[in-house]
């Protein structure tokens, strides 16, 4: 089934302005964003704080609303995408509750959903193993280490099989070492589940080597300057970031980054 | 026994100054029962008589001690002359007035956070009201129980306690269920999950930790309600109404004995509070 759709576009934002109302004035936050996600797409958003990456992923998520334009998720409007439980979200922290098990948290959204009881515990196990977590289901948050508990509620959005993987800045709060393997097990559960996947990130290597598609933004407005279609293969082990072609991409982004601060 | 010393100190440190201050406030009487026949008395001999009068302004430890003993363990628990009898009556009062504090708070901190005029209007009157007396209260609310035809003193004792003690439960509830961050509501919001769904999965539990921590101050504040609320003429039951007889009467040893009554309940009380909240911290996954 998948197979036959790999390819059509999931995402697709036209025109998209958002403009915030604060005390100090108005704030364009986004201004004239085009961009179109295909299934499968693993698409990184990069650049400096304020750029709008953060917020064009909210948008996605139904968490904020465009002030213009439009903005289309399986060819629906981002709220009723949401309805049709489109997608999962995965917060910079991994804001598990400390009163629930990690299995318990994994439950959450399936609760809200109504999911009955045996599928419940069937789907836990399931994404537990997928995050590698198996057998921690009955710990609670505060015995695992910080990478573990991201990994939790990667799991926790993993559990009603969405379609689309929201990410944002999930490993910023990581040291690099955790942050290393993570990025590796993100790309081996992507092909595994061929998800489409949105991922923000401020770490440049981190951009390139997960995504198929590196989008990079910059500020005042926050707007698009460059979209890399990575010519890396799928298959990516932690060393391809000794390649050339890796260090040339790498080299784009920081001299689209660059462009984008000049007119500061 | 490491955290039993620090205690044991400060409780002998006031022992200390307990008998000291027995001996100087009940030394007036001694002196003046010397003048009037006439003799002198040494210091020793004038120490020893502050320890054993019948009516002393300030009772010794030993004396309360041995009334306390009395009133407890002297007679039947369902004599009048029981401590155990009024202390049961004051508890009875003490756990209405508890569990009514704990719904009306809970329900109004409920509206007052759902609800942005309720806490505009609601909040500011349930300040003020902590700012009334409660001794100023009491017999109003007493007198205007009976006038529309409620029998007996359970059920305005019990108001009285939950005047008290809704406060520090509305208060902690409040800022309970306002504990949850942007970030926990916006992943609700990413589930599709409605109201009623956002209170029961993580606003509610999220308050726990505060609810528990406001019910060991709101048990203390109904006790004292309960108390309150048996002060006032007409009442013949209860620890507060045993302090004012002895006070009325002219019995120190009584009201005083009254008194550590009613810190032994608090006391009682607020072990009890702790053990609830241990298990329900345990529950929840608290590391221990």
């Amino acid at each position: 089934m998948k197979d036959t759709q790999a390819g059509a576009p999931v995402i697709e934002a036209k025109g998209l302005n958002l403009v915030f109302q604060t005390a100090d004035g108005p704030v364009q936050a986004l201004k004239d964003v085009n961009l179109t996600v295909n299934r499968g797409d693993f698409v990184s958003f990069i650049g400096p704080s304020g750029c709008g990456k953060t917020t064009f992923l909210r948008c996605i998520a139904a968490l904020e609303h465009p002030t213009g334009g439009t903005l289309t998720v399986n060819g629906m409007s981002p709220d009723e995408a949401r309805r049709k439980r489109a997608y999962g979200y995965v917060f910079q922290a991994a804001g598990l509750y400390p009163w629930r098990t990690i299995a318990g948290n994994i439950k959450l959204p399936l609760e809200i959903m109504g999911f009955d009881k045996a599928e419940q515990d069937r789907r836990v196990s399931q994404v537990l193993e997928l995050v590698e977590l198996k057998g921690f289901g009955k710990k609670f948050p505060w015995q695992l280490s910080g990478g573990m508990q991201q990994r939790a509620s990667i799991a926790r959005a993993l559990a009603f099989d969405a379609d689309i993987l929201l990410m944002d800045e999930p490993f910023g709060a990581l040291d690099e070492i955790v942050r290393d393997r993570l990025n590796e097990e993100t790309l081996k559960l992507w092909a595994r589940t061929e998800k489409t996947i949105g991922f923000v990130t401020h770490s440049i290597p981190e951009a390139v080597y997960l995504s198929t598609k590196i989008v990079v933004m910059s500020p005042r407005p926050g707007r698009i300057t460059d979209i890399i279609d990575s010519p890396l293969p799928k298959e990516r082990p932690l060393d391809i970031r000794d390649s050339r072609e890796f260090i040339e991409i790498a080299h784009r982004v920081r001299e689209g980054l660059r462009a984008g601060h000049h007119e500061d | 026994m490491k955290r039993a010393l620090p205690v044991l100190t400060v409780l002998a440190g006031l022992v200390v100054l307990w008998y000291l201050a027995a001996v100087w406030m009940n030394s007036t009487w001694v002196y003046d029962q010397a003048e009037r026949s006439g003799t002198e008395v040494p210091f020793g001999e004038m120490v020893a008589q502050t320890m054993n009068q019948d009516r002393p302004l300030l009772p010794p430890p030993h004396q309360v001690g041995a009334e306390l003993w009395k009133g407890l363990f002297g007679q039947a628990v369902t004599s009048k002359r029981s401590l155990v009898y009024h202390g049961l009556v004051t508890l009875k009062g003490t756990m209405m007035g508890f569990g009514l504090g704990i719904a009306f708070g809970v329900l109004l901190a409920m509206a007052i956070v759902r609800f942005r005029v309720m806490d505009m209007s609601v909040m500011p009157w349930a300040i003020i009201s902590q700012t009334v007396p409660i001794v100023a209260l009491a017999p109003m609310i007493i007198t205007v129980a009976s006038q529309v035809g409620i029998e007996g003193r359970d059920l305005p004792k019990a108001i009285i306690a939950a005047y008290l003690s809704f406060f520090p439960v509305l208060v902690s509830m409040v800022k309970g269920l306002r504990s949850p961050d942007q970030m926990q509501l916006d992943l609700l919001r990413t589930y599709g999950a409605g109201e009623g769904a956002t209170f029961l999965k993580l606003r509610l539990p999220a308050s726990m930790p505060y609810f528990f921590a406001s019910l060991k101050v709101a048990i203390a504040a109904s006790l004292v309600g309960t108390i309150v609320g048996e002060l006032p003429t007409g009442a013949i039951e209860g620890l507060g109404a045993r302090m004012l007889i002895g006070s009325q009467f002219g019995e120190p040893l009584i009201m005083w004995a009254s008194l550590f009554a009613a810190a032994i309940l608090a006391g009682l009380l607020i072990v009890a509070v702790g053990f609830v909240e241990r298990a329900a911290r345990k529950r929840m996954g608290v590391p221990a």
